[in-house]
Formats: structure tokens, sequence, C-alpha cells
């Protein structure tokens, strides 16, 4: 975490033209610009390119940037910009789009055939708990991961990217992508509802 | 609380959103079953494997058209 007094230093170097300061940012970030582009552009050199250009947004940017948000959440909405206008993956979200126009509320988390008349479980879920770590950390469980991560609705992989996969607090998930608290909510519920049925066969296998 | 009912309140459980009432209901139905037990495990599993996704590290090339991108900017 950077604090506020240290964030404004920071803001006041870079406008200065502080090399170090602007190659320390881009070292603390990159990884993380990467990864949440990589998840939405699926192929790496895309995703660099769309950082990149991120980063010229950032410095294009500086002297307009307030302080409103945090320094972090200002440049990962920069990014999400641009994510945005280079295509949207599966054509539900056009550019313009807020995040929450789309909530898919209606989605159910369980298919309704695993539910009885009592709406009590007549197919339940299988423990996992004894799946071996190297299995779950294997590549092809990671790749299961990504898959399903990538073949949701954009406005779902936005957030479960910020949250899950970068690890970001809702608050500031909330901040770059303009949602409220609770449309944010709803959107991880159904992202994480889809990606553990989209592993459940792959995992509950023998 | 049926069981599917349950599974559409798992993510404002695991959030802290629950009000206390529903939190209580929630853990009592948790207590008693087992198939919300392994759902509910499942879904921790979920949030945590997304987590191991990583990005390749930054290319040197990369770096330097950055380092480029800065210099134009300031000269500008």
């Amino acid at each position: 975490m950077i604090d506020i007094g240290e964030e404004a230093r920071l803001v006041e170097a870079l406008r200065r033209g502080d090399e170090q300061v602007f190659m320390a940012l881009v070292d603390r970030y990159q990884a993380s610009l990467l990864k949440v582009a990589l998840v939405f552009l699926g192929n790496p050199s895309t995703a660099e390119e769309v950082v990149q250009e991120a980063w010229v947004g950032v410095l294009q940017g500086l002297t307009r940037f307030e302080g409103r948000s945090s320094l972090k959440t200002w440049i990962f909405g920069i990014l999400m910009n641009v994510i945005r206008k280079r295509r949207d993956h599966d054509g539900r979200l056009p550019p313009t789009a807020a995040f929450d126009d789309d909530l898919g509320s209606g989605e159910a988390a369980v298919a309704p055939g695993r539910f009885g008349s009592t709406r009590h479980w007549s197919v339940p879920p299988a423990s996992w708990a004894g799946l071996p770590e190297a299995r779950l950390l294997s590549r092809e469980t990671v790749a299961q991961v990504r898959a399903a991560i990538t073949a949701l609705p954009a406005n779902q992989r936005a957030v479960i990217t910020l949250r899950d996969v970068e690890g970001m607090s809702a608050i500031e998930a909330c901040n770059v992508l303009s949602i409220s608290e609770t449309n944010q909510r709803v959107l991880l519920h159904r992202a994480r509802s889809r990606v553990r049925q989209a592993l459940e066969p792959y995992l509950t296998g023998e | 609380m049926p069981c599917q009912e349950l599974v559409e309140l798992v993510s404002d459980y695991l959030e802290g959103a629950l009000s206390p009432v529903d939190r209580a209901r929630f853990e009592a139905h948790i207590r008693e079953c087992e198939g919300c037990t392994h759902y509910l495990e499942q879904m921790r599993l979920t949030i945590r494997l997304a987590g191991t996704l990583t990005a390749e590290s930054m290319s040197q090339e990369a770096r330097e058209t950055l380092l480029r991108a800065f210099r134009d900017w300031r000269s500008a």
C-alpha cells in the first residue's frame, strides 16, 4: 500500500519527468496489469500491447490526475478502458456500456436439476478436500480455471479478475469499474458460481 | 433454508454481506448439510485457484519501449 502523502510525492515526481520513479511504478504494477489484460484478451502479446498503451494513457493523464481515487485504482481504470476499446471478447459489452448493464441476475448458481422437490440436493456436490495439492495446482487445473474465466461474460470476467485473480478489495474493484458494491457482489457471485460449475466435472472425476 | 437458496447466498456469506439473521440461518444449515458443506468448500477452492493464475514477467523489450515512451512524453 502507498499512503496518500507518498502518492502525492510520487505523482509530483512523475510530472517532473523522473524516469526512475516511473520505472519503479511500472515494476510495481506491470505483473498485475498483464494478468488482468491476459484474462481479458487471452493472448500474451496482445495483453502486453494493451498494457503498454495503458501506460501511455497514464502518462497522458498525469496532469489530470486529481487523486480522487488511489493511483492504483486510476491506473487499472485506464487499463480497463483500453481493453474495452480494443475489443469485446463476447460482444456482450459494447465499449460504451457500463459494467453493470447486465447483471445476469436471473442466472442460477447451480442447475435446478441438481435439487429435488424440497429444493434440497438430489445430486449433491462431492468433497474436493481430499484432492492432492499437486492435482489442484497442476497446469491442467490452472488451464481449466483460465478457460472458465475467459468464457464468462465480460462484466463477470472483469469483477472476478480484479477480485480473485488480482486480489483487489471490493471497494477497489468498484472504483476501477465504476459500479456499486451491490452490483459488484452480484457479478462476483455469478462469476464464481460459473467457474465452480465449470471446474466441477473436472475436479470431481476420479 | 433450502440448499437451493443457500447456494445463492454463498458469495454474500463469504463477503460478510449477510444480515446477522441470515448469517445464522446459513451457518445452521451448513452444520447439518454435507452437500452444502462441500459446496462452500468448492467455492472457497475456486476462489483460491483463481488466485493462482499468473502473468508472464515483463520482457526487457517491453521495459525499453516504456522507457522510450516516457522520454517522449517528457520531451513533448
